[in-house]
């Protein structure tokens, strides 16, 4: 490059966002060579038949459902929503970070995040998908499930009833996947084109030709695709907030004491952000570390992730913090006991499990020191992750074990059936992701190539 | 070349190669500013500055994207008023056929659904996308325009194109090679 590092010379390690030395090739060349290398890791076939084989649960699990009935899980009234519906807003959570990534951080020009985009949005994406499976399954029989959720002209003239928060479900969460996908796709045209051009093997160029459909970098083109991704990234931003506002609303419109609470859709999306970004870590942390992608996934990166984070566990915190307090305020005997139930009931233990890993275990992240450090960084992912699905548990479960009239109260566990669905579906999503970091470029190239120094242009003033 | 039209150029065009991003944007003023108009430039990433020197300035897409959004909420709403009020009238808990407050989401979910279909499929179709030839793809060193090189091409078709006297103006750019486009 004519000016290396122009803008970049005095940073230290833990504030750049790409280690130096590095320009438009060797960028290209090293990520693309993750891709089209032509012996495939053996670390990657260890990780991908482990991920597939935990998927064979997930396939047993909805065999014997289909075959038994719903029976198999737990669920028995009074509570009704047991595993299905918890993993169902852990999943959907979790993909939140990744279009927070794509499109809020695009807009707010937020550099660091061209790293971490491309992986953060497959994670929505497998995210999504494994969401779906849960109330897909839970109507019991999911292939007359396309008349209850779908509005189309069927022969029993039988129409949806679209005042229902679970109708909106299904136009927040099918509108969100095909959004996801579509901003997806588009982010990978340029990147397929650089794969076509450099892929060695015929069936590589003709499959990743075929994909790139003809883009050639033509700065016409460009010109319009720029439209069009800042155009998706400001309708993707809505839906960052809306989808889980709308997973929200399926509690709060409902009224359940612990559920019916003007307080759901803020504190709902901030745990969504909250939940993603440790998904995002327990990701990126491997992923930089077996694929050598040090220089291109930073501290820097890892740090601000770390800080998000906080920022919104704090939020999630604040939350769990009006709950118990309009429990005590409003005066109303129920909901005084819903709370006092939760601290204190049959699974008090969830409760307070879950203040420690959301609450009490983020607040070390204020600690520079520890939001450097990647293995605690590893951790306290999962940590979150867990605390995260333990929020839900506590949302659904004690809300509904003990209701209005003592003599239909009740307890719930899962199953091994709901176990098995849980774990197959965290098989589907790490089957889904290796396929991605083994095929598809796990970092967006055309969009580092743009953060390298020396890629900015001035804008000439004209003589 | 065999199967050419009479009345067709003998060549696709001239291919310039560039080494930097500022070199290409200088050398695109200077084919601007020298009355070549069926230029194209290619470039790894987007430089705004590059089109903008092509004379390229406005995209129709944010209208179109207005018109898809516009059109998605109109559809969204349709659909609801047709389904609660027209086709199947039920009473739900007392409320009003036409529940406008609950029907807000679903509409807001497919203006945002169409308005995101639009912005991909008009940027596919603006840009002519699927295009499965293209002559560009002709010259070997083309497939560095995604990797680290930059080029541009000025085509026959252009009224001011010449073989030899484009070819020297364009070596007089700066660039590091110049190739000729075969169709």
């Amino acid at each position: 490059m004519a000016s290396p590092l122009r803008e970049r010379t005095h940073q230290t390690e833990s504030d750049r966002l790409i280690a130096p030395g590095h320009d438009f090739g060797t960028v290209t060349d090293q990520i693309s060579k993750i891709v089209l290398q032509r012996k495939t890791p053996k670390g990657w076939w260890l990780g991908f038949v482990l991920a597939f084989s935990v998927l064979q649960l997930l396939f047993l699990a909805i065999g014997y459902l289909l075959f038994e009935g719903i029976g198999v899980w737990g669920v028995r009234i009074p509570v009704g929503w047991g595993f299905d519906i918890i993993n169902f807003v852990w999943w959907i959570g979790i993909g939140h970070a990744g279009t927070l990534i794509s499109a809020i951080l695009l807009l707010l020009r937020q550099e660091w995040r061209t790293s971490i985009n491309r992986f953060a949005e497959a994670m929505t994406l497998f995210a999504v998908a494994c969401a779906a499976f849960y109330p897909i399954f839970h109507t019991g029989r999911p292939w007359l499930a396309i008349y209850w959720l779908f509005p189309y002209p069927n022969t029993m003239g039988l129409w949806p009833n679209f005042r229902s928060p679970l109708i909106w479900d299904v136009f927040a969460v099918s509108t969100y996947a095909t959004v996801s996908a579509l901003f997806w796709f588009v982010g990978l045209i340029p990147d397929l084109a650089t794969l076509r051009d450099r892929a060695k093997s015929k069936p590589f160029k003709i499959v990743y030709g075929i994909l790139a459909m003809g883009w050639r970098g033509s700065a016409r083109h460009w010109h319009n695709y720029e439209t069009a991704y800042l155009l998706l990234a400001g309708l993707a931003t809505p839906l960052v907030v809306s989808v889980h506002t709308v997973v929200s609303f399926d509690f709060a419109v409902g009224v359940v004491p612990g559920w019916h609470a003007t307080i759901f859709p803020p504190y709902f999306v901030a745990g969504a952000i909250y939940a993603g970004f440790a998904m995002v870590l327990t990701l990126a942390i491997p992923l930089r570390k077996f694929y050598g992608l040090e220089d291109f996934i930073t501290l820097k990166h890892l740090e601000n992730m770390a800080k998000v984070m906080l920022a919104t566990g704090l939020i999630v915190a604040y939350g769990y913090m009006m709950e118990a307090f309009m429990g005590w305020y409003s005066g109303n005997p129920y909901e005084r006991f819903m709370i006092w139930n939760r601290m204190t009931g049959p699974y008090w233990w969830a409760y307070w499990s879950l203040i420690l890993c959301n609450v009490v275990a983020p607040n070390l992240l204020w600690i520079k020191n520890l939001r450097t450090n990647v293995p605690f960084l590893f951790g306290i992912s999962f940590v979150v992750s867990i605390g995260m699905w333990l929020e839900r548990f506590v949302i659904i479960v004690t809300s509904l074990h003990r209701d209005f009239l003592p003599s239909s109260w009740g307890m719930y566990a899962g199953t091994r059936f709901d176990w098995a669905a849980f774990v197959g579906t965290l098989g589907l999503f790490f089957t889904l992701l290796f396929l991605f970091v083994r095929f598809l470029p796990a970092i967006s190239i055309f969009e580092m190539r743009t953060i390298l120094p020396g890629a900015a242009v001035p804008e000439r003033d004209d003589e | 070349m065999k199967g050419r039209l009479p009345g067709t150029p003998e060549i696709y065009g001239l291919m310039a190669q560039f080494r930097t991003p500022e070199e290409v944007v200088v050398a695109a003023h200077k084919v601007h500013e020298a009355g070549y108009r069926i230029v194209d430039g290619y470039s790894p990433y987007p430089i705004e500055e590059l089109s903008h020197a092509l004379g390229v300035h406005h995209s129709p897409l944010p209208r179109l994207v207005l018109a898809g959004g516009i059109t998605g909420l109109l559809a969204g709403w349709g659909l609801e008023y047709w389904a609660a009020v027209i086709e199947y009238p039920m009473n739900i808990g007392g409320r009003p056929f036409n529940s406008w407050p609950s029907f807000i989401i679903p509409a807001y979910e497919t203006t945002i659904l169409f308005a995101a279909c639009v912005a991909v499929l008009g940027m596919l179709a603006l840009n002519g996308l699927p295009e499965p030839y293209h002559p560009v793809f002709n010259v070997p060193a083309f497939a560095l325009a995604t990797r680290d090189k930059f080029f541009i091409c000025i085509e026959a078709r252009d009224p001011k194109f010449d073989r030899t006297g484009t070819r020297k103006f364009l070596e007089s750019l700066g660039t590091t090679d110049v190739y000729e486009v075969e169709h």
